[in-house]
């Protein structure tokens, strides 16, 4: 593919006895915003980590853009973690500084334009937000940044129906059309309408990927129909 | 317009009836310029790739036209319309017939309890 923004070839990943990953091959286009969607323990949070450069393959490879994954990559990849890293001391404006030291891409103003109307106050201490702003917080940091691939683990697990519809727009209006967004979630029917296509993880493999209109097209099913009758099929989950 | 989705229907099909329904109420009129597909993805809350899908596909059937860079209009053409507001009433009508198929009426029965309504509406 020409214009693909990441290629992973043969992935394997390991934990001591446990396959996480098992010889995973996948090729994400540009422009697209690309649901990550399996059960729990398919691999999808490792998956987004080994891309993120957070962890290394046991085997196969994994590039962004051509580039292997490194500093060349990180530059390029902007990333949601599932659990959050930043300080809970410090203070917004803090977090904003350091992510502009950090990254070359990182929009300040529209970082705080974003918190601005999410109503969060600049000089709040992390930790005395709640749970739900902080990852709002989180969110608007990653999509502050001009780069080439999101990666979204789990960005609406934890946040009301309201912030949730506020999280995929800000996912939608600040995407660039050159850029690709990986969402990873099992609320499907939540993220449904923002995807362009789908892939289905299970077991460390991809077992079917497509163009999420397509599924409504040919099977007359939404992709949560879809994802319940292929999960249903199969053992053990 | 009312932005809503249901899940087992391609989400750019439903934008192309929900703009189609929006020239046939008047909500745009003809020559009006459509907002862009940012803007209207904003609205709606779908994939600007989707809408771009609607709008292309609408531009095909030649009720939207392209100004370049001013962006997209509502056809003029009375032909186009007049097309469009047939089709969207043929297609009306058989989705009526159907409903009233599984109470065991056929479309002539079926259309002497719509005149009935009319009677009593009059009435």
């Amino acid at each position: 593919m020409e214009n693909c923004v990441l290629k992973a070839v043969g992935l394997t990943k390991r934990y001591q006895k446990t396959t996480a990953l098992d010889g995973l091959d996948l090729e994400l286009p540009q422009g697209k915003i690309v649901g990550l969607l399996g059960p729990n323990g398919s691999g999808k949070t490792t998956f987004i980590k080994l891309a993120a450069g957070l962890l290394t393959p046991s085997s196969g490879e994994i590039r962004v853009c051509g580039e292997p994954i490194g500093p060349a990559s990180k530059a390029l990849v902007s990333y949601l973690p599932d659990k959050t890293y930043l300080n809970r001391q410090q203070r917004t404006r803090e977090i904003l500084d350091t992510f502009q030291d950090f990254y070359r891409d990182f929009d300040r103003q529209r970082a705080e334009q974003m918190l601005g109307a999410l109503g969060i106050d600049p000089d709040a201490r992390l930790k005395t937000l709640s749970k739900g702003n902080q990852e709002k917080v989180q969110l608007v940091l990653v999509m502050s940044r001009r780069a080439k691939l999101y990666l979204l683990d789990e960005p609406i697990g934890g946040v009301d129906p309201a912030a949730r519809d506020y999280i995929l727009n800000t996912i939608l209006s600040n995407y660039d059309p050159t850029a690709t967004v990986l969402i990873s979630t099992h609320l499907i029917s939540d993220v449904e309408r923002v995807l362009d296509e789908y892939l289905f993880l299970y077991q460390g493999k991809v077992i079917r990927q497509g163009v999420a209109d397509e599924v409504r097209e040919e099977t007359g099913s939404s992709l949560d129909e879809l994802f319940r009758e292929v999960f249903k099929c199969l053992p053990n989950c | 317009m009312n932005w809503k989705f249901v899940g087992d229907r391609p989400v750019y099909q439903q934008i192309m009836a929900l703009i189609r329904g929006g020239i046939l109420t008047g909500e745009l009129s003809p020559g009006q310029k459509i907002p862009s597909v940012r803007d209207l993805a904003a609205q709606a809350q779908v994939n600007p790739n989707t809408v771009q899908r609607a709008l292309t596909e609408l531009e095909r059937e030649g009720l939207l036209v392209s100004g370049g860079t001013s962006g997209r209009r509502v056809t003029e053409e009375e032909a186009i319309l007049e097309e469009m507001k047939e089709q969207t009433i043929t297609e009306l009508a058989r989705e009526c017939a159907e409903k009233f198929r599984v109470f065991g009426l056929s479309p002539a029965q079926a259309a002497q309890r719509l005149m009935l309504l009319e009677e009593q509406e009059e009435a």
